[in-house]
């Protein structure tokens, strides 16, 4: 056992630190450490500034533009990133639709569409979700039925996050009705430019427009966009579970924020003290301290399995759980701080306009407390994620 | 022994019901909402009709001598249909601080058309660094030649936009922290020196950022005794916390209902989700925070109504109660409801956001816990 990273390893920190330093955009920074929401071009510019150097798709096979890179250096890189506060990587693309391209797709499938994600010239939502499957994904009902040397599409998709921005959409539609409800689904590429198709967008309690209705109205797709055989679809949407899993906890966020939290309540005033020294929040502080230590940990277990050539061990279930628990507790903590200044409100469109009431940190500190209720509920609710430890690692 | 309403409360809270029943539908309310002034004037004159404005004002101020029995039954009304209208900040707060201790001239110009609904109030108690602590005060009232100047800035003035007066506390004496030296002020809103910064709040109310620079009050409009204020301000924020807090039960009813209701409509894997054991143990767990905060909340107000000697620990039990509690059902109430639970399309959300500032106002469940050690 041992907790100390190799030499190579601290020589690879310290390019990826530097690489920030030189690379990453001021007025994007500055958005972000304002926590203040990104404009498409912005979020394209960092990827694309990433690609360039070759650090974008980091976990794709080097043939197609990845990175042969350790377990650690990944972990290493995702840290440093997130420790700088850059922006989220849309992962619909690069780390979703390009994984089941290179692994299922074609040869002309991967020179069509790999380079447009690489680059971030294409930029691609997912269509899971359908208003009367949720938590059971395997009941959809949109149809694609084959006609000619095309698919006909119709149905509807929810919660398609940023379809807005999106040039192209994966869905999971149904080309038969099957026994086993699993085995008549398929994985299709369908161009957002098609006729037919209208998105709808969902306002949030946060008041932002972060998630769609998209629906196919007779939207004919040609059959070269399926990927992999008929009624493969499920199998493709397994494995892509399986890539989303690890990524989703976020823990260095987790530990910038937990750091931002403490600054803030260190100057923030509590009578003749700081907050920071108020016991009941300190021990707050600290508990989500100790769980996010213990969670990295866990973290560092599952990334030692894969190091030594084993599968994402039974360690990998619980990131998801902790790691969105957590999200959600320092979003609490962030708005106890503000006592009443958490109130205030704006509009998305508002918040950039220097017009915050209070403090500067509070006018982003409520609208983020209630967008992360979603991260209990999306990429598989943690009710259904217990139900997999339950089952697949319990034996229950 | 008795848990139960008399004739004439039984009567206010059917009015109340079907008030709520006829007039204030989730479509009507969020009309309201997103209307410039953010609550409705008719049916605020419609409060004034039924008598429901002077019914928690003393006789001899008035109104109709309710106790705070009355308070929660209006309020907790009020809660389940997210009542906008600023009844708790016009009445329950202002209203009760000039009820208890203003002159009488101040009560006949200024309370008795609050009672006519031609009147609003907003107290403004926060400072930007005062967080709960309500002797923590910097804005200063000196007295010269008859005329109080006050000098300040307060925060997250509720019903601010639309008050005709304030209710400021001041310093005439002593230092930011002390206990002694704070005394209230009716401020009319228009006075030279007063400037105001509106905003929507996260619950779709309105509140304000009130700044005062060399406001001339005079002394005739000073509440009770200078520098004995704190007081007051007390008893009347242990009312309106017992207000709000029902305002909360309401809510939390609502929340509960609808989300048992929805897990039984709700299918997925071939059953209503509501049928999964692990759903079932969340919900009979919001149930019972529930019901455990309406006992409390019925414990408080009959100690208020009456004026028990441990009616402040009392009140602290409840908010502490109804700030953990309705945490823990406005978040699992979102979170079985899935998706939906975070759209703004769904009522479900709104009811949350009005639940997560009520844990807020008049003090979180940590300063209440703590306050509650203390006494």
């Amino acid at each position: 056992m041992d907790l100390t990273f190799s030499e190579k390893d601290l020589e690879f920190k310290a390019e990826v630190q530097y690489f920030i330093k030189e690379n990453y955009p001021a007025d994007i920074k500055e958005k972000q450490d304002n926590r203040l929401p990104l404009e498409k071009e912005e979020i394209v510019r960092w990827q694309k500034i990433l690609a360039n150097q070759g650090w974008f798709a980091i976990n794709w096979p080097k043939e197609y533009g990845g990175t042969d890179w350790t377990p650690t250096q990944k972990y290493i890189f995702q840290n440093e990133l997130a420790a700088a506060n850059t922006p989220i990587q849309i992962p619909f693309g690069v780390n979703m639709c390009g994984p089941v391209i290179y692994s299922f797709g074609t040869k002309q499938q991967k020179e069509d569409y790999l380079p447009g994600i690489i680059n971030s010239d294409v930029w691609w939502c997912q269509g899971y979700s359908e208003p009367g499957s949720g938590s059971d994904l395997a009941s959809l009902t949109t149809k694609a039925e084959k006609k000619g040397d095309s698919y006909i599409v119709n149905g509807a998709k929810t919660w398609t996050t940023l379809a807005q921005h999106a040039d192209w959409i994966f869905c999971l539609v149904r080309t038969e009705s099957t026994a086993i409800k699993q085995e008549g689904i398929s994985f299709m590429l369908i161009d957002m430019k098609s006729s037919g198709i209208e998105i709808k967008p969902i306002i949030t309690i946060d008041g932002s427009h972060e998630v769609n209705m998209v629906y196919f109205d007779n939207v004919e797709v040609p059959s070269s966009n399926l990927v992999g055989e008929e009624g493969q679809g499920w199998n493709i949407a397994k494995f892509l579970l399986m890539h989303e899993r690890t990524g989703i906890a976020g823990l260095a966020s987790l530990k910038r924020e937990l750091r931002r939290i403490k600054d803030i309540a260190a100057s923030t005033p509590i009578g003749e003290e700081c907050l920071m020294d108020d016991a009941s929040f300190k021990l707050k502080v600290n508990q989500a301290e100790i769980e996010l230590l213990a969670t990295e940990y866990t973290e560092l277990r599952t990334l030692s399995a894969i190091s030594v050539g084993g599968a994402p061990g039974p360690e990998s279930s619980i990131l998801k759980i902790k790691g969105t628990e957590l999200q959600q507790t320092l979003s609490e903590l962030s708005i106890e701080m503000l006592a009443y200044y958490s109130h205030p409100f704006f509009s998305e469109q508002e918040l950039g306009s220097n017009d915050s009431i209070g403090p500067t940190h509070a006018s982003s500190a409520m609208p983020h407390y209630l967008n992360f209720r979603k991260v209990t509920i999306y990429g598989g609710s943690n009710e259904i994620q217990r139900n997999v430890i339950a089952k697949a690692i319990l034996g229950l | 022994m008795d848990f139960s309403l008399n004739g004439d409360q039984t009567l206010i809270q059917g009015q109340l019901e079907s008030f709520i029943q006829k007039d204030y539908d989730w479509e009507t309310r969020q009309k309201i909402c997103s209307s410039d002034l953010g609550f409705s004037k008719e049916h605020w004159k419609t409060f004034a009709d039924l008598g429901w404005l002077g019914l928690c004002i003393s006789e001899e101020s008035g109104g109709f001598g309710g106790s705070a029995i009355e308070t929660m039954i209006i309020m907790e009304q009020f809660g389940k249909a997210l009542v906008l209208e600023p009844f708790l900040e016009t009445i329950i707060l202002s209203g009760n601080i000039i009820d208890m201790a203003a002159s009488k001239e101040l009560k006949e110009n200024v309370l008795s058309q609050v009672i006519e609904g031609n009147c609003q109030l907003a107290t403004a108690f926060v400072e930007p660094q005062s967080r709960f602590n309500l002797s923590d005060v910097n804005t200063t009232a000196l007295l010269k030649d008859n005329n109080y100047n006050l000098n300040g800035f307060k925060s997250v003035v509720m019903n601010g936009p639309a008050a005709d007066f304030f209710i400021v506390v001041a310093r005439t004496s002593g230092a930011q922290f002390d206990k002694e030296g704070l005394s209230l002020f009716i401020v009319d809103s228009k006075s030279k020196g007063i400037s105001l910064r509106n905003y929507s709040t996260v619950d779709g109310r309105r509140a304000s950022e009130l700044n005062m620079e060399n406001v001339q009050i005079q002394s005739s409009n000073l509440i009770g005794e200078e520098g004995k204020g704190l007081k007051v301000l007390c008893k009347a924020i242990d009312n309106a916390t017992l207000a709000i807090c029902a305002e909360a039960v309401g809510a939390m009813e609502v929340l509960y209902k609808d989300t048992v209701e929805y897990t039984k409509t709700r299918k997925q894997f071939g059953q209503p989700i509501g049928k999964f054991q692990v759903l079932q143990h969340r919900m009979v767990d919001m149930f019972m925070e529930y019901e455990q905060s309406k006992s409390l909340m019925y414990m408080v107000a009959m100690k208020l109504a009456e004026e028990a000697k441990d009616g402040e620990k009392a009140v602290a039990s409840l908010k502490y109660q109804v700030g953990k509690a309705s945490k823990f059902i406005g978040q699992q109430a979102v979170q079985l409801h899935g998706g939906m639970g975070v759209t703004d399309e769904l009522n479900i959300g709104h009811y949350f956001k009005r639940l997560t500032v009520i844990n807020t106002i008049f003090g979180n469940y940590d300063y209440q816990l703590k306050r509650y050690s203390e006494l």
